[in-house]
């Protein structure tokens, strides 16, 4: 059983849609008591970094429970941003930390076209010797959907970094069982779909 | 490198997908939810429901319209078309929109940009301006293009990002239905001005217009209609064409 937490960050309607056609049993709790015994965890979220703060404190340790427990986490988009230690977009409001680094906002370069936020499809990029579990069967240079301002740092957790413009980012995060992409894999077609179930793979 | 989105676009009425030349002359194009379902597997980027319904009643069917659309796909999905309140909005989201398109009531209410971008992202947040050329200028138009709002396009699209719009869709009204090519100076002259993804609308009929609105016209995305209803142009042979002119695409 899968736990797909809503702190009320836009809708989670294109998730639950996806996992269904997956044919994932699901559900959302409703307090942070229901996590105990989850087979995963999935942090959605389209908006803004603090909308994060609806996690408390009860949450943040129910998770942080569950991913020491060796529980897969899959953070999508500002759910992904927020499993590094915190963003640019609301200093004051702390990420899980189970990833070093902190998001910032993309620069974008409106002279030369390049516009902030990053909408549309882009593509994944692994770097040298990267091996994942996540992008098991995905091809290098497949594209996904993104639709964001801030991003998190290339750093040792990174699987597939992006470039807009000449920023290049994480597209998608790694360690162990915690997982993070910054674009909407229920909203990139079959490449989107792959993903999803790599995940739920990972979860069985 | 990020890609240049085709997207495809369905007018649809009383729950069918319809399609008007400048406006008018509706003709029947088919059933939304079978037209998602090709698009899904033909490689279109992105999908937008437009619904032009008059009448409230036909409009409570478009709550429907969306669930069954978006069940097709699993790609952005983007309606608009008569919403002028949060609630609209919302109903929409929660039958499975990704973003919502505010055209008339983004200029009758502007606060409404500002409210719907701090409930749901400025990425939700469409602002659809449909522009007539009036000698050097941009008219803006509202009502479904009959009413000159008698607002600058390019100003208006300012105000729009400032207020919290993450994209504009750009309709030429001279252009729509027409097939001669996308209003690339129009486009252009939006697309500069802010810095926020611009959608061109209006004029497509082969894959030379897609190729100049991307380069002249600078914009972000571009839609279509009828070209892809009618399967005239297929999308992949018109992505390759964009490759092969050195402009980005998914394929």
């Amino acid at each position: 059983m899968i736990a797909l937490v809503d702190y009320k960050a836009g809708n989670l309607t294109s998730v639950r849609k996806a996992l269904g056609t997956l044919g994932a049993a699901f559900f959302t709790p409703e307090s942070s008591a229901e996590l105990e015994g989850v087979d995963g965890v999935i942090v959605p979220g389209v908006g803004h970094f603090s909308s994060t703060a609806h996690l408390d404190a009860g949450w943040r340790q129910a998770i942080e429970g569950r991913v020491l427990a060796g529980v897969p986490l899959l953070g999508i988009c500002v759910g992904m941003q927020w499993l590094f230690e915190g963003s640019e977009e609301s200093p004051d409001c702390p990420g899980l930390g189970v990833l070093p680094g902190h998001c910032t906002r993309l620069a974008g370069n409106q002279a030369a076209g390049v516009k902030v936020p990053h909408v549309g499809w882009n593509a994944l990029v692994p770097p040298a010797g990267a091996s994942s579990r996540l992008l098991a069967g995905v091809a290098p240079g497949a594209q996904v959907y993104f639709t964001h301002s801030y991003a998190g740092p290339v750093t040792n957790d990174c699987v597939a970094a992006t470039t807009h413009g000449t920023e290049t980012f994480s597209a998608a995060v790694e360690r162990g069982k915690v997982f993070g992409v910054q674009f909407h894999p229920e909203k990139s077609s079959d490449v989107g779909l792959r993903i999803l179930t790599n995940f739920l793979e990972v979860c069985r | 490198m990020l890609s240049k989105r085709v997207i495809a676009c369905m007018d649809v009425r009383d729950g069918q997908v319809v399609k008007g030349v400048q406006f008018q002359d509706l003709r029947h194009a088919g059933d939304p939810a079978e037209l998602a379902k090709r698009y899904n597997v033909e490689g279109i980027d992105e999908v937008v429901v437009l619904d032009i319904t008059a009448t409230l009643e036909g409009r409570r069917t478009l709550a429907d319209t969306v669930r069954a659309v978006a069940a097709e796909i699993f790609l952005p999905l983007a309606v608009g078309g008569g919403i002028r309140s949060e609630s609209d909005a919302a109903t929409v989201i929660e039958a499975g929109a990704d973003k919502v398109s505010l055209n008339t009531a983004a200029l009758k209410q502007p606060e409404l940009i500002t409210a719907l971008a701090n409930r749901y992202g400025s990425q939700a947040v469409i602002v659809a301006i449909d522009a007539k050329r009036h000698d050097d200028r941009f008219a803006v138009y509202v009502r479904s293009g009959s009413t000159d709002a008698a607002r600058d396009a390019v100003e208006w699209a300012r105000e729009a990002e400032a207020r919290g719009a993450g994209e504009i869709l750009l309709t030429s009204m001279d252009r729509d239905g027409t097939k001669s090519g996308f209003d690339c100076a129009l486009t252009a002259a939006v697309s500069r001005a802010v810095n926020i993804p611009v959608i061109a609308s209006g004029g497509a009929g082969g894959v030379e217009h897609f190729v100049d609105v991307f380069t002249d016209g600078c914009a972000d995305a571009a839609l279509a209609a009828s070209i892809f209803h009618y399967a005239e142009s297929s999308v992949h042979e018109l992505k390759v064409h964009l490759r092969d002119h050195g402009i980005p695409v998914r394929l």
